[in-house]
């Protein structure tokens, strides 16, 4: 796959898990694995993205006597989802198109 | 591999790195092994399931810009080192008039050089105006009845004439000969200040 268009559907991937609630590393790759594999460090390079893209914030909270990194979308987080979900539709769109000519060259 | 240890060997990994993006990394990496445990995971489990510090670490390095790992590591060691600087500041005093006086003999030697060239030259030309004159005053002596002294004067000129075409041979390939010489010392130094460039 396009790595800019992988890279892209990582983000979205990322930022959905973190939508309905802020969440921490692994219960991110866990709510993502029937979708997607991704490894910590895969992880990592995403969370670090998205943070300097303004697109999440971090905070330290005390987990069990120890403590654990919670990650919390930003309004250009959800904003960023939304644009996902419109390029979507063109993507759609488009892939009706290339795909009809296909069948009517049969 | 206990976590420990997995965590050392990321750290040994890690090092080119800034020490606070190296603990930036481990706390990720200890987190996600304390969740695994807290999921019911034997340490042992949890680790394997992270992967190699190795690799891990690698990747890591892979995906962190140049400019962010340790300058000792990813810059080349050449240039001037500030000893050698300042060493060279100190002794400027030397080393400054002995460049000069070096140059400067150089120069004087391709002046010498030059000023023979020149030298040759002129010869040649006044040879050339000897037999122009030779020629005119045979003819100023013929007319005026001097025959002999005419005679005599034009075979000055014609021999002026012989060496000045034998000279002009002499010249040109004494001017080639200095041309060629600056070039070749102008090649010597330029190739010497660029390093070990490829000036022709």
């Amino acid at each position: 796959m396009d790595i800019q268009l992988k890279r892209g559907l990582l983000d979205v991937c990322v930022l959905t898990a973190i939508k309905k609630e802020d969440s921490y590393g692994y219960k991110i790759i866990k709510d993502l694995k029937p979708y997607i594999t991704l490894s910590e460090s895969t992880l990592y390079t995403i969370l670090k993205r998205l943070e300097t893209g303004g697109l999440l914030t971090v905070k330290t909270a005390e987990h069990n006597g120890r403590l654990r990194k919670y990650y919390h979308i930003t309004k250009a987080g959800v904003q960023r989802l939304e644009e996902f979900k419109a390029e979507w539709q063109e993507m759609v769109s488009i892939y009706r198109f290339v795909t009809k000519e296909d069948n009517e060259d049969e | 591999m206990n976590k420990q240890e997995f965590l050392r060997r990321l750290q040994q990994g890690l090092a080119p790195l800034p020490p606070e993006q190296q603990n930036e990394h481990l706390a990720f990496y200890s987190e996600m092994i304390d969740d695994r445990l807290e999921d019911g995971l034997s340490e042992e489990e949890a680790v394997a399931a992270i992967g190699s510090p190795e690799e891990i670490a690698a990747q890591i390095l892979a995906n962190t810009p140049l400019s962010q790992v340790n300058a000792e590591q990813s810059k080349p060691r050449r240039g001037l080192k500030t000893w050698e600087i300042v060493l060279l500041a100190v002794c400027s005093p030397i080393w400054v008039p002995l460049l000069i006086a070096a140059a400067s003999v150089i120069f004087s030697l391709f002046a010498v050089l030059w000023s023979l060239i020149i030298t040759l030259w002129a010869v040649g030309i006044s040879l050339v105006a000897g037999t122009f004159a030779g020629i005119a005053a045979a003819v100023l002596f013929i007319v005026q009845g001097h025959g002999l002294t005419g005679l005599a004067m034009l075979g000055t000129g014609l021999i002026c004439a012989g060496l000045s075409v034998f000279l002009f041979f002499g010249c040109v390939a004494a001017s080639k000969g200095g041309v060629r010489l600056v070039k070749k010392a102008f090649t010597s130094v330029k190739r010497r200040l660029a390093g070990k460039g490829t000036v022709q």
